[in-house]
């Protein structure tokens, strides 16, 4: 086979290129095809329509594209930082930017797009940049820090992805302006109702939009500040600015094909037929820079589409190019845009159903056959929720009226009128039938659909269709919380907030069966501490808590504890770690600074914990709840009182927070974080509730967590005074104590509301519930009845009793706890050796004191 | 007062250590009790007044800790979850639930005069 093994080189390393070595090398079973990749850029392929999520965290990991390495496969070498330089056809092979002359059978372009820059005066200055790789926002992001929070930044281009270009200014702390020549935003995507719309909404939100005004020219500034270029309108308006950033459409990137004598379109890119081969029949293009018999497509699925046909090809394939779904959904900046079909309604005797509700902000329009009796297609703004069901329909019979598909008041389309091939998943290109066949073969939640099948993966905006057909073939998603409750936590959260029930006798008396488990016990105390402020060992409430919660401290493998008092804000007093230290040596403890700030102290046996708490209550520390599913640390930066950076005093807000909701129990732990500026070095946006001080107040982000699924918490409000932080924080805790699921953490909590982030958002910024009284209220009750429960236990002769090893010999320690001190840390001892009898276990003991 | 009582234990070899007031119990909970000899009991008093005891040493988990479990019933059965990994153990005869290789040595339990006692030697060895 190495003797006859043909060479194909890919000039291109974008999502497109990496598709096709993906599809070729996965089809290619018998080794025909070796590839060479020639990549412009260093990194390897990235997703580049998830460019906007790159702003924020800044992780350049995060968007790599899985397997853009090949590593292990040794048919694959890629070069990275080496372009195709020229092309010799004749002789078949490219010369690479380092002077490489490499031999191919076949060679694929897929050199993808350049960014458009009109050429108005002033359209090279240094402040002005394109927004199309990791290197564009890395270079925005350092001209928008280095101007300073509120600083205005220009986006000449009002489609797609000037809107993104916009957004990203706006989460870098900038005034975004919008310039688009068009009379309206996204004119490739929506009509001019659609765009007013759009509009609305988007200044709503922040955004300075200019329709209908080109860029005539950008000057520089010469003076000192932050604004470094002047940017004069075609209405002679003038914008002073930071940057520019141009995002004024693509173009296909041709011109190494041009240069080599390849066949060109009539309007740009490489011209090719419908099995994407070029003038030369060795040479393919795909992607961004084909223009597939003159027409070039600039979105990623098509892209795909025409890397599998050239993969099938080289490996004696027939495919040909099926024409491509245009259809674009997406949310900017909280705002819903969908476009699909034949949305400007061009087809012959085409005809508009249109809703335009200015009041409620959404647009809708249908655009249906000349007898009404077929979709045709559609564009939704503000509220896209019909475009799972709509999208599919496109080509096909109405299933109800027009008007009424697109009313709030109208049919609600069933999963039932799709036929069994429309698309529900259309990232993936999963069918209905196969959702319905994963479903069949026993998938019965959404996260089995999407393991079996990959439906609802990328965008996730098919989830609530995915639900439906669930529903539909008649599977109960149990909420059971196990078997002896067949209700939710949050139900039950209801049965005990409505009936006033305090114990758990007679909760599972009444509602429930059995007599309880490690499952529903624990669940039950933390709904019981939720709603009351009694202590948590007093009376019946004492046999339901798990060990942590009944020894009020953290139970290691050996069977002892760790103990971590309070620092609200990581603030500690000298004496406080003076007493810490003490109490350390004193017994031996293991002692580590954890991640939250805080002074972890190992090794404590039972009996110990009340010696060791009597110390640190007498120096004034508390309990802190490291134990418990609640509040654990509000972590916190310097702030504004140390560092010549900060915006707020933050640490003095994370004192604050610390002490309102410490004590609070939760469906899961609870973390906070307040930093003092954008430097974030807090790492707000890690955790469950994110603070970040601006220039003006405070930017709340909700629903970070790390654990198993990291998760970036997202912006909830921005620029709160003191006071209204705290009325929406209370809001949200009070809001996901609840209604979340028993051990559900803040961010699956909130993806798995109905109605999504805005819901939240509507919930408790804008009281869309009006329960925000209620649950302010509640939360002022927690904050008023708050003990310190170490404290309580050492006033308490009957709770302090329990901390013993043994009932029947209080003094005596455990024998069979021991710690090995000989390394560099010491480590804890377990029992015996795997496999070995437990009754000689204890035997081999020592029989203590 | 129930005491889950097991017939095999009448022979006069038996020997008891007691543990404490059955007041000081509290229903659905458990202590640990050192037996003479040194082994080490987890004594529950179950919600319905049921006493039973069963090994201390988590076998999974290697330490002294069955105690401290979550007490509750599986289908039925009264059983202890650990609690270092959770598994549940049967209050009834120690075998464990989640993985039959393995199981606890059951106590017997005796009432005498409101103090309750555990016997030295386990009725039942794993």
């Amino acid at each position: 086979m190495n003797s006859t093994r043909k060479t194909a080189v890919v000039v291109g390393h974008g999502m497109v290129g990496h598709r096709f070595v993906e599809a070729l090398r996965s089809r290619d079973e018998a080794g025909q095809w070796r590839v060479i990749i020639l990549s412009e850029e260093k990194l390897p392929a990235y997703d580049r329509v998830g460019l906007s999520y790159y702003v924020g965290n800044w992780n350049a990991d995060d968007l790599a594209l899985p397997g853009n390495m090949y590593d292990g496969d040794d048919l694959v070498d890629l070069r990275l930082g080496q372009r195709g330089e020229a092309i010799d056809l004749a002789a078949k092979t490219v010369t690479s930017t380092s002077g490489d002359v490499i031999a191919y059978d076949a060679l694929v372009m897929a050199t993808g797009s350049y960014p458009f820059v009109p050429p108005v005066p002033g359209h090279d200055l240094p402040e002005c940049f394109v927004y199309r790789t990791i290197d564009d926002l890395d270079g925005i992001r350092a001209a928008a820090e280095a101007a300073g929070p509120g600083a205005h930044g220009v986006v000449v281009g009002g489609g797609l992805l000037g809107l993104e270009a916009a957004n990203a200014l706006r989460l870098l702390g900038m005034t975004p302006h919008v310039i688009e020549y068009n009379g309206r935003l996204m004119p490739a995507q929506v009509d001019a109702g659609g765009g007013a719309i759009l509009e609305k909404l988007v200044t709503d939100i922040g955004l300075n939009v200019h329709t209908g005004v080109g860029t005539a020219k950008i000057v520089s500034i010469e003076e000192e500040g932050a604004d470094k270029v002047t940017v004069h309108l075609s209405d002679d308006a003038e914008i002073k600015a930071s940057l520019v950033v141009f995002s004024a459409g693509v173009r296909p990137q041709d011109a190494l094909a041009k240069a080599s004598g390849l066949e060109i379109g009539a309007r740009g890119g490489i011209l090719t037929d419908l099995a994407l081969q070029t003038s030369d029949p060795s040479v393919y293009a795909i992607g961004e820079c084909a223009a597939i018999e003159g027409v070039c497509y600039g979105l990623v699925a098509p892209g795909y589409t025409t890397a599998e046909i050239v993969a099938d090809r080289l490996l004696g394939g027939a495919g040909e190019f099926p024409g491509a779904d245009m259809s674009t959904k997406l949310k900017l900046m909280g705002v819903d845009v969908a476009s699909f079909g034949d949305a400007h309604g061009t087809t012959e005797g085409a005809l508009e159903v249109v809703l335009h509700d200015a009041a409620k902000g959404t647009y809708a329009k249908l655009v249906v056959s000349d007898d009404a009796q077929t979709l045709l297609g559609g564009i939704l703004v503000g509220d896209a929720s019909q475009y799972a069901a709509l999208r599919p329909l496109v080509g096909r019979p109405l299933p109800a009226d027009a008007a009424a598909l697109i009313s709030p008041a109208g049919a609600e389309l069933g999963a039932d009128s799709l036929p069994d091939d429309a698309q529900i998943c259309s990232c993936n290109n999963v069918s209905k039938g196969a959702i319905c066949g994963a479903i069949a073969e026993g998938a019965c939640d959404i996260p089995a659909v999407k393991s079996c099948t990959n439906a609802g993966t990328s965008c996730g905006g098919c989830v609530p269709m995915i639900k439906k057909l669930l529903e539909q073939s008649g599977v109960a998603l149990s909420k059971s919380l196990c078997e002896h409750f067949t209700q939710s936590r949050a139900e039950l959260y209801d049965v005990v907030a409505v009936t006033g029930i305090r114990t758990f006798s007679e909760l599972i008396a009444k509602h429930g069966k059995g007599s309880g488990c490690d499952i529903c016990k624990p669940t039950v105390a933390s709904i019981l501490a939720s709603t009351s402020s009694d202590h948590i060992l007093e009376g019946e409430q004492a046999a339901l808590q798990d060990t942590n919660d009944h020894f009020l401290a953290n139970l290691q493998k050996n069977g002892t504890y760790s103990v971590v008092p309070r620092m609200p804000g990581g603030e500690v007093t000298a004496d406080q770690l003076i007493v810490i230290g003490e109490v350390a040596k004193e017994f031996g403890l293991y002692v580590k600074v954890t991640g939250g700030q805080r002074i972890d102290l190992f090794g404590a046996r039972v009996e110990q914990l009340p010696l060791i708490w009597k110390r640190l209550v007498d120096v004034g520390m508390e309990s802190g709840h490291a134990y418990g599913k609640s509040l654990r640390t509000v972590k916190s930066c310097v702030g504004s009182t140390w560092c010549r950076y900060g915006q707020q005093d933050s640490v003095g807000m994370a004192v604050l927070l610390e002490k309102r909701y410490r004590g609070l129990r939760s469906p899961h732990k609870i973390k906070l974080a307040v930093s003092g500026c954008a430097r974030e070095c807090a790492e707000a946006r890690g955790k469950d509730v994110g603070v970040i001080a601006t220039e003006h107040g405070w930017n709340l982000y909700v629903g970070g967590n790390g654990g198993l699924t990291p998760k970036h918490a997202v912006l909830l409000a921005g620029d709160l005074d003191d006071e209204t932080l705290i009325s929406y924080i209370d809001r949200y805790l009070m809001f996901y104590i609840r209604t979340a699921d028993r051990l559900q953490r803040t961010a699956p909590w909130q993806e798995a509301l109905e109605g999504g982030f805005d819901y939240l958002k509507a919930v408790v910024c804008d009281d869309s519930l009006g329960i925000a009284g209620d649950l302010e209220a509640a939360m002022a009750k927690h904050v008023e009845g708050y003990k310190d429960e170490w404290a309580a236990v050492l006033e308490d002769e009957n709770k302090l009793s329990r901390f013993v090893s043994f009932v029947n010999a209080p003094d005596e320690a455990d024998p069979t706890i021991s710690f090995d001190d000989s390394g560099e840390r010491k480590v804890p001892v377990l029992l015996g050796l795997p496999g070995m009898p437990v009754g000689v276990a204890s035997d081999t003991a020592p029989a203590g004191k | 007062m129930t005491v889950i009582d097991t017939p095999t234990i009448t022979t006069e070899t038996v020997t008891w250590t007691q543990a404490c007031r059955l007041d000081f119990l509290i229903p659905g909970r458990g202590v640990a009790v050192l037996l003479k000899g040194g082994r080490q009991a987890a004594l529950f008093l179950l919600t319905d007044g049921t006493l039973a005891a069963v090994g201390n040493i988590d076998p999974f988990g290697r330490a002294a800790v069955m105690s401290r479990g979550i007490i509750g019933d599986r289908g039925g059965v009264p059983v202890v979850a650990s609690p270092l990994l959770k598994q549940a153990f049967s209050l009834i005869d120690g075998r464990c639930l989640d993985d039959e290789s393995q199981s606890l040595p059951v106590y017997a339990v005796q009432l005498d005069g409101g103090v309750v006692a555990v016997s030295n030697e386990p009725v039942q060895t794993p």
